[in-house]
């Protein structure tokens, strides 16, 4: 699926960096988040629609991400999934 | 019960469909900014509102809204509200009750735009109810399908009236005209500057030093995706004004909260608040450059701050004021 393509964390090597600065502060993004999508943990990453759609996109994470992951794009991606598979929105 | 997602989204993407906009305007409160300007209509190069700062009366309506229903029995009944939106335009009833304050005081930001434009001898006309809210909310959502087709109508509208290049007013519109719509429109070609790099690229000439200190909040999509933060310190600076930088600036700046407005209310209201504790350290009177920061932090700061837009901030350094303006304390 093009989507699916579209997200790449593989060169996340997991220091934490992003989920410290983020202004949300939830554990689960965006580092813990794109390992259980990586896994393919679909069940989880369901559980965690609310934080999907919670990030702010603001980049902040990004900006100081050493393994130059594009998360907030990976973020965008996943939410399309999700409408597409679970909402019905296109 | 938190505020459902699927259906807000629905609604959301439904009006941008069918009615070109997320939050649908009368053609009277999209372009009823520019009247007595006597901008030209059309051109090659365009003043490009997108419509962002004559949405935000209704949108800081719909937000207060959705604070309210949060955590209650109504959002149970979304769902209908769905349906129903489908029929009904449900955002034109918002407009109704959105605070004129609130929308002269954006009005009056366009028409400094187009006053600090002049002054700087920039030439544009502007495409009245032509012009098309570009789609920044549906593409963040990530309803991919829904935005590529809005793109593809809203470059389709330019091509046809001749516009080569876009002089843009907001970080988010600026954003996806000039960044995102090459991903999705084939041979998108049109030029898009921020009004803000028009204005400092002109080289203002430095004014008398004003007595006066601003903090400057940084919008995340100017300054991390378009990597602009240079330019509105400079044309502040020029203007006489003292900068002062909270802790998280630039590149490391802080969230306004904004983007979680339509779906998450109460947690948009605590990462304002952290956002407003920080620039409250710094200083009294802030400046933003994105009607959706102004509108939120606005709200956390109460009484704590003055928080105004860029552009009123260097219009009101001139010597001139370019015409009526309403009341910029907390409007």
């Amino acid at each position: 699926m093009k989507e699916a393509q579209r997200f790449n964390a593989g060169a996340c090597f997991h220091c934490g960096t992003c989920t410290a600065l983020c202004p949300l502060g939830y554990e689960i993004l965006p580092r813990k988040l794109f390992r259980e999508v990586m896994l393919g943990l679909e069940d989880r990453v369901r559980a965690s629609i609310p934080q999907i759609f919670s990030c702010l996109l603001c980049r902040m994470c990004e900006e100081n991400c050493p393994a130059e992951v594009h998360i907030a794009e990976n973020i965008r991606t996943l939410r399309c999934l999700i409408n597409q598979q679970e909402f019905g929105l296109k | 019960m938190p505020l459902p997602i699927s259906p807000i989204l629905g609604i959301l993407s439904d009006n941008l469909r069918k009615r070109g906009s997320v939050l649908p305007l009368s053609k009277r409160a999209a372009t009823g900014w520019a009247r007595g300007l006597d901008l030209a209509r059309g051109g090659e190069t365009i003043l490009y509102t997108g419509h962002m700062y004559q949405i935000i009366p209704a949108l800081d309506v719909m937000s207060s809204q959705m604070a309210a229903l949060e955590n209650s029995f109504m959002t149970w009944f979304f769902g209908m509200g769905r349906v129903l939106n489908k029929f009904v335009n449900l955002s034109f009833f918002m407009s109704l009750t959105a605070s004129s304050e609130k929308k002269r005081y954006s009005d009056q930001v366009l028409r400094d735009i187009v006053g600090l434009l002049r002054d700087a001898g920039v030439e544009f006309g502007y495409l009245y109810e032509d012009e098309l809210y570009a789609g920044a909310l549906v593409h963040d959502e990530g309803m991919d399908e829904t935005f590529g087709n809005h793109a593809r109508r809203v470059t389709e509208g330019l091509k046809k009236q001749g516009v080569r290049r876009l002089i843009t007013v907001d970080p988010h519109t600026t954003h996806m005209l000039r960044q995102v719509y090459p991903r999705y429109v084939e041979d998108f070609d049109i030029e898009v500057q921020s009004y803000l790099e028009v204005l400092a690229l002109a080289h203002p000439e430095a004014a008398e030093p004003v007595n006066r200190e601003v903090v400057v909040h940084d919008s995340c999509v100017y300054a991390r995706y378009e990597k602009m933060y240079d330019q509105p310190r400079e044309l502040l600076r020029a203007a006489g004004l003292t900068v002062r930088d909270p802790k998280l600036s630039g590149k490391s700046t802080h969230c306004c909260g904004g983007p979680l407005e339509s779906l998450f209310p109460a947690e948009a209201h605590r990462i304002s608040g952290l956002r407003v504790d920080q620039l409250e350290a710094e200083g009294k009177s802030v400046v933003t450059m994105c009607p959706i920061c102004r509108v939120n932090l606005s709200k956390a700061a109460g009484d704590r701050l003055v928080i105004n837009d860029i552009a009123s901030t260097l219009a009101s350094c001139r010597r001139q004021p370019f015409g009526p303006r309403p009341n910029r304390a907390h409007p």
